[in-house]
Parts: structure tokens; sequence; C-alpha cells
């Protein structure tokens, strides 16, 4: 976690007075393409460690394609490239040396929709690090343990650890991936709209435990709920045809934009 | 979602556009009851007082409606939320041309005092005030709000100078000392009716703007101190 933010862009000097925390993510110039297609046009943006930061925008905006670029995640769709650069902790994503798995442990990624491995409940949070790490038996049971406490899972799945994690119900999947995504240590934790499968109940579920976990780790999450991303988040981004046209405090985003692209999205006027 | 929040945010700028009407004209009304020294007209604004009160219900209720059912956002949310502290304020001005006019409907039943008490003037700015920052309000105009902001030490003055010809005038003539009394205390509502206004011009220039100016030297310099006998 270098490059202090003292040197933060013009738009987040506006956006909040007070200084801001470290940077963990930056963005300079960043760009993704599919093929000829643009998805991501030169972005620039700073994401705070230890904070929420949420992305929002209309459809096809490219919100989901920079998450996923910062992961390495879009390395797997055939003709799709970057320029510019990206930078997690001051390292260059993009540089060939970058060893993707390493880097994927680091940087943990939530999808939509929850994709637990049909295998036990403990199987699935243990996955990670049997793969990372070589722990004894009783390490591996306390890393799931406090995984799954973390993801605030733990008392609902403790006398069920054997059973199949299929299951469980859509909001307790979601908990149990976020368990698996936090069994490997992560620093950061990717979010790509992880409560749209969900009932209102699992969606409070997730946004608390988003709360829980803010400041151990830092979260970047992708939502189309407006209203999600006011709750949960300290810092928004805001996304309109692979152009980032904002970045600042959620507060100010949510009671005096600067942009009036950001202001006629929020209220609804387009997108 | 958009069509039904428009529609509801048109409901509610109805709402507090008829509401400002009825308060300016009750000041309007409240003022020409002492002028005019008319019972009729005083008692007027006294008998209208319920039917504002009702008209702030209702337009509190519609705003918290909106807060409930769309939570607004951005200027959305200020409007609101200005509307929301600007019905609080007019309420207030009602009040206060009510409390006028009991002084007028006083006054009428007594001599006419013959001081130069710069009342009609008073008034006269404490209308002006109100009626320009209601005309910035439907206009979304931050600067007339501004100019509004600055008017309100002129009525502060006046209403300095007023308690002073008060105070000389109970020492010369003890006698009168309901009647002066009850002209203090109108030039207390005046003057109370110009702060409610200045506040209307400092959440205008919050709806529109953003920035909370309460305050700040931006408005505060301009709103010099208030008399001492309030």
């Amino acid at each position: 976690m270098s490059n202090n933010a003292a040197g933060a862009t013009n738009a987040q000097k506006t956006a909040t007075a007070e200084p801001l925390p470290e940077t963990h993510v930056e963005a300079k110039g960043f760009s993704v393409y599919y093929r000829s297609n643009q998805a991501v046009k030169e972005v620039s943006l700073r994401i705070p460690a230890g904070c929420v930061t949420a992305i929002i925008g209309p459809s096809g905006c490219g919100k989901s394609t920079l998450l996923r670029a910062i992961n390495r995640m879009n390395d797997l769709v055939p003709g799709c490239r970057t320029e510019g650069e990206l930078l997690f902790s001051g390292q260059h994503l993009y540089q060939p040396d970058v060893d993707v798995v390493t880097l994927r442990r680091q940087i943990g990624m939530v999808f939509q929709k929850p994709n637990p491995f049909p295998k036990s409940v403990f199987d699935n949070v243990a996955y990670g690090p049997r793969l990372h790490q070589r722990l004894g038996q009783s390490e591996l049971a306390q890393v799931v343990e406090r995984s799954l406490v973390d993801a605030a899972l733990w008392d609902e799945v403790k006398d069920r650890l054997e059973s199949n994690a299929i299951g469980l119900s859509g909001g307790q999947q979601q908990r149990l991936c976020i368990a698996r995504a936090l069994a490997v240590d992560p620093q950061i934790l990717l979010m790509d709209e992880p409560t749209s499968a969900l009932d209102p109940r699992a969606t409070l579920r997730i946004e608390d435990l988003i709360d829980e976990l803010r400041g151990k780790y830092t979260i970047i999450i992708v939502t189309h709920n407006m209203q999600q991303a006011a709750r949960v988040s300290e810092f928004t981004a805001f996304m309109y045809e692979g152009v980032l046209i904002e970045f600042g405090a959620t507060k100010t985003m949510f009671t005096t934009p600067r942009e009036k692209q950001t202001e006629d999205y929020i209220t609804g006027r387009f997108g | 979602m958009r069509v039904h929040f428009q529609r509801d945010v048109e409901k509610l700028k109805r709402a507090i556009l008829a509401l400002s009407a009825e308060v300016e004209n009750d000041v309007r009304t409240a003022v020409r009851a002492i002028e005019d020294r008319d019972e009729d007209l005083a008692r007027k604004v006294i008998d209208r007082e319920a039917g504002t009160n009702s008209m702030e219900v209702d337009v509190e209720d519609e705003c918290l409606k909106i807060l409930a059912l769309h939570q607004p956002v951005a200027g959305d949310l200020r409007y609101i939320i200005a509307v929301l502290k600007i019905n609080k304020d007019l309420e207030r001005i009602g009040d206060l041309a009510v409390h006028v006019a009991e002084r007028a409907l006083f006054l009428c039943g007594q001599p006419a005092l013959d001081i130069p008490f710069r009342l009609g003037e008073m008034a006269e700015k404490a209308q002006a005030m109100l009626k320009a920052v209601l005309d910035a309000f439907v206009n979304l105009n931050a600067d007339a709000a501004r100019q509004v902001c600055t008017a309100d030490s002129e009525i502060d003055a006046i209403n300095r100078y007023v308690f002073l010809q008060v105070k000389k005038a109970v020492a010369e003539t003890p006698a009168n000392f309901e009647p002066l009394i009850q002209v203090l205390h109108i030039a207390r509502h005046l003057e109370r009716i110009a702060d409610h206004a200045t506040n209307i011009a400092e959440d205008l220039i919050y709806m529109v703007e953003g920035r909370i100016v309460r305050h700040t030297a931006e408005v505060s310099d301009k709103r010099v101190g208030k008399p001492q006998s309030a």
C-alpha cells in the first residue's frame, strides 16, 4: 500500500476536503478493449485503502469491466487487452511478471450469483487455503471458522459444516462465497452486484457484512442499486459509456454532485 | 418511478406556492389593518390562521411521503429538504401576521399615536423582502436570495430605532404605555418576519447551490446585531 494519496486527482480534491486514506488501487489513463470496442476509456482514479468504494453507472458503462480488470479476470476473455496503467499497492498489474494466481489470492472476487462449489460448506471455504497454503487440519479448521465468522455465517452453519453448500439459501450461499474469498486472507474484495440475486432480507445481511468488513479490507462494489451504493460506500465512482465522469465522497456525490451527468443519472433522469 | 416522482413534486410545488401566496397576503392584510385602522381586515387575518396551519401540515406530509417513497438524492433531495424548512418559516410568518393583526385590533380601539415610528417603512421593507424571496424561490434564483439576506440589516436598524422612540415616548407619556408596547411588539413581529424571509433565502441558496451559508460570513456580516429590546 504505497502511493500516499497526497497528490490526489482534482476530482478527489474537490469532492472531499479531508485527507484521503492511502491509495490501494490506482488507474492512470487505463483503458480496456474487447477487440476494437473500448469498454473502459482512459480512466484515472485512486481507490482508497480500507474503504468501500462503489462503482455505479448504467448497463454497458464499463463498471464491471473495470472491476474485473483489477484481478485480471478479463484475461480470460478472448480479444481483451488493456492500455495505460493499473497499479495495486504501486505494483503494475499488467506487467508480464505478475503471478495472476497470487494476485487473485490478494484480490478476491464475489460475483452476482452465488457460485458455491458442489462440496461441503467446510470444503468450500477450505478450498483456497488448501491451494495456497500448507496447513494442518486444526489450522485449516481455524481458518474456516474465522472466515465464516467474518462472513457472518458461522452461527448458521457451524452445526452443518459437512453438509453440501448447495443446500444453503441464496443469501447464505453468497456469504459462503464471501467467506471463501476471505479464507485466503485477501487485501481487496471485489464485489460485482453481490446482492442483485438476493431478496431484501438477504441483501441487508450482505450490506451489514460489508459494513463489518470495512477497514479490514478494501472493498470495491459494482452495483445497479444506487441506494445501496449510498448506504454502503464511502466513495463513489460514476461511469458512463466507458468514461469515469465523477469520483468522490459518496456523501458529496449524493447531495451535491459536481457533474450534471452524475446528477441526471442518480436522480433517474437517464440511464 | 420518475413519472410518479415528478407528479408528486409538482403537487408539492403547487402546495408550497399556495402557502407562500397565502402567507404573503396575510402579512399584507395585517399591515393594512394597522395603517387603515381597519378591524375587519385584522379579523380576516386572524380567521385565516387555521387554514394556513392546515396547508403547512399538508406540505410537510407531502415532503415526508416523497422522502419515504422515492428516496430522492442530489438536487431532488435538496429541493425536498429546503421545502420542508421553508414550509416551517412560512408557517411562522403566518403566525406573526396573525400577531400583527391582533395588535392592530387592539390599536384600532385606542386613540391614534402621533409619533414617527417608521412602522410603515419597516412594514414595506419586510413585505418587499418576503415578496423578493418568494419570487426568488419560484425562479430558483440564488443571487436574488443573497440580496434578501443583505436587506435584513435595514429592518434590524429600524427595529432599534422603534425601540428608542417607544422608550422615549413611554418616559414622556406613561399613560400611553400599553399602546406603545403594542407598537414595540409590531416592530418586533415585522423584524421576525424579515428574519424568516432571510432563513428562506438561505435555504434557497442551499437548494440551488448545495452550500449551507447559514452562520457564514457570506450572509451573517450583513445581518447585524439584534436590538437590545428583543
